[in-house]
């Protein structure tokens, strides 16, 4: 069982025996996964340990071979939405979705997987032909349909937020790597969605940058959004995030509060990897 | 030297009114065909990249002279006459479409998985996201190569003189016939096609200017 069963109010996302193999390497083994409305779980383990094949499998990027997705709560009363998600409560009320890896995943559901979670990549991967702004606005006007003014005026006010508003006609290779993944976080905002994805955010900055983007992802878990964080900053884990799930060889090893998980684990090989992280600091 | 000037406006006339508007319209066409048939070489489904590999193996391994000549002379015999204008048009089209398909298959390949992925995460269809995110870029990398392809394909129209198609060199060599002056006429149409190249590499280069403005350098 994991904690989170116990905790208050509904998951907006609950995984249940997530299976995936490549060929004969089994990465997932029956992970199961719980993340209550506006709180932060970090996923940390070692490489290879299955943990950013779940968060790709939670916007369709990766087809799991078994298991089961729900995003957005079962019963959950219609306006029970946290006014900080969004910052003005705009995230948009879907009911709840179930995917059932067993059976054949529709294309029909994998694209509502995506109207439901948004994902900030490693590697930025923006649009380099497109402007910060057209980057940001792409998926809200060309596939949400909104209102091209509608969509400008709200990437403005996010990309005012993150401190890029002047960037907003810079094409991405004009941008340093904290501010590509600022708008990376942006693009990501902007489609308002109900659970926000975190790929190794700040692997790929120059140490310096990586504030700049810790600080602004701190800030968004202060604000209620939803959030799954796969990253190797411990420190930050402590921080931000509500639980720790520390992943190894495809399973889950051990979860609980970040201070405990982090400060005080109870598995030998949770004491290690937390050990030789932090020496490497 | 008279005949040299004399000669001139024909021939720029069958330029205008062969050589060029044959090239433009097989490139168009032929830049449809080959980017169904690139979708074809990338898709997941066996039969449709077999059927790809298949008319991209035909059109590379023929030579277009054959091609033109079976579309022209060979396709009568099976009740399927055309004219010399619809003959080339055609010929030059699909080997267009064969040549450019592998320009543009490389150049989709070529843009990182990545920008697919992003174009996934925002919601987008794989066809939008080709469409929108991948084609773009893929533009950028395929120019160099096009412009190769187009600019064979301007020297290629040439062939169509021996299915009847009034272009340029029918011209020249209509008028070396009566003159008995090859070595002056055949001449004179290398110049004009090495101009008509020149224009089209200058332009190329513009092109490439343009497409380049969001890289860094």
């Amino acid at each position: 069982m994991s904690p989170t069963d116990a905790t208050v109010g509904p998951a907006v996302l609950q995984v249940r025996g997530l299976n995936k193999s490549f060929g004969a390497n089994a990465v997932l083994r029956g992970i199961d996964l719980d993340v209550p409305r506006g709180k932060v779980v970090a996923l940390i383990g070692p490489s290879g340990s299955g943990k950013t094949t779940i968060l790709r499998s939670l916007n369709g990027l990766e087809m799991p071979d078994a298991g089961s997705v729900t995003v957005g709560a079962r019963g959950a009363t219609a306006g029970s939405e946290p006014a900080g998600a969004g910052g003005s409560g705009v995230v948009p009320q879907l009911p709840a979705l179930s995917l059932d890896f067993d059976a054949k995943v529709t294309p029909k559901e994998i694209a509502a997987l995506r109207d439901r979670s948004a994902m900030v990549f490693q590697h930025y991967n923006l649009f380099p032909h497109m402007t910060v702004l057209q980057n940001v606005i792409e998926g809200p006007v060309h596939v949400q349909k909104r209102p091209r003014t509608e969509a400008v005026a709200e990437a403005d006010k996010l990309l005012d937020r993150v401190g890029l508003l002047e960037k907003k006609d810079a094409y991405p290779f004009e941008l340093s790597g904290g501010q590509a993944q600022r708008v990376g976080i942006v693009r990501a905002l902007a489609l308002k969605p109900q659970l926000l994805l975190f790929d190794e955010p700040t692997s790929a900055l120059d140490p310096e940058l990586v504030d700049d983007v810790l600080a602004v992802i701190k800030e968004l878990a202060d604000e209620g959004w939803t959030m799954v964080i796969v990253t190797h900053e411990l420190a930050f884990a402590r921080q931000t995030a509500d639980e720790v799930v520390f992943m190894d060889g495809g399973v889950v090893v051990e979860r609980g509060p970040a201070s405990q998980v982090l400060r005080n684990p109870r598995e030998e090989r949770t004491q290690q990897f937390v050990r030789r992280l932090l020496h490497e600091i | 030297m008279d005949l040299f000037w004399s000669s001139l406006g024909p021939m720029l006339l069958g330029a205008a009114k062969g050589t060029i508007p044959l090239a433009l319209a097989s490139f168009a066409i032929g830049l449809v065909l080959a980017l169904l048939v690139a979708m074809l070489r990338i898709s997941r489904n066996r039969i449709a990249g077999a059927v790809g590999r298949f008319y991209v193996s035909v059109i590379r391994g023929t030579p277009l002279l054959v091609q033109l000549f079976v579309i022209f002379y060979g396709l009568p015999a099976v009740g399927v006459k055309l004219d010399p204008w619809p003959s080339a048009i055609i010929a030059f089209s699909l080997n267009v479409g064969g040549y450019a398909a592998e320009v543009i298959r490389a150049a989709i390949l070529s843009v990182p998985q990545g920008q697919w992925e992003a174009g996934h995460m925002i919601g987008m269809s794989r066809g939008q996201t080709l469409l929108r995110i991948i084609l773009p870029q893929a533009a950028r990398v395929s120019v160099p190569p096009l412009s190769n392809t187009f600019i064979s394909l301007v020297k290629d129209t040439s062939l169509a003189s021996l299915i009847l198609v009034t272009e340029m060199f029918r011209v020249a060599q209509q008028v070396a016939a009566f003159s008995q002056e090859f070595m002056l006429l055949y001449l004179e149409a290398a110049l004009i096609y090495w101009v008509i190249c020149l224009v089209l590499s200058t332009a190329q280069t513009q092109l490439e200017k343009r497409l380049d403005r969001y890289v860094a350098h």
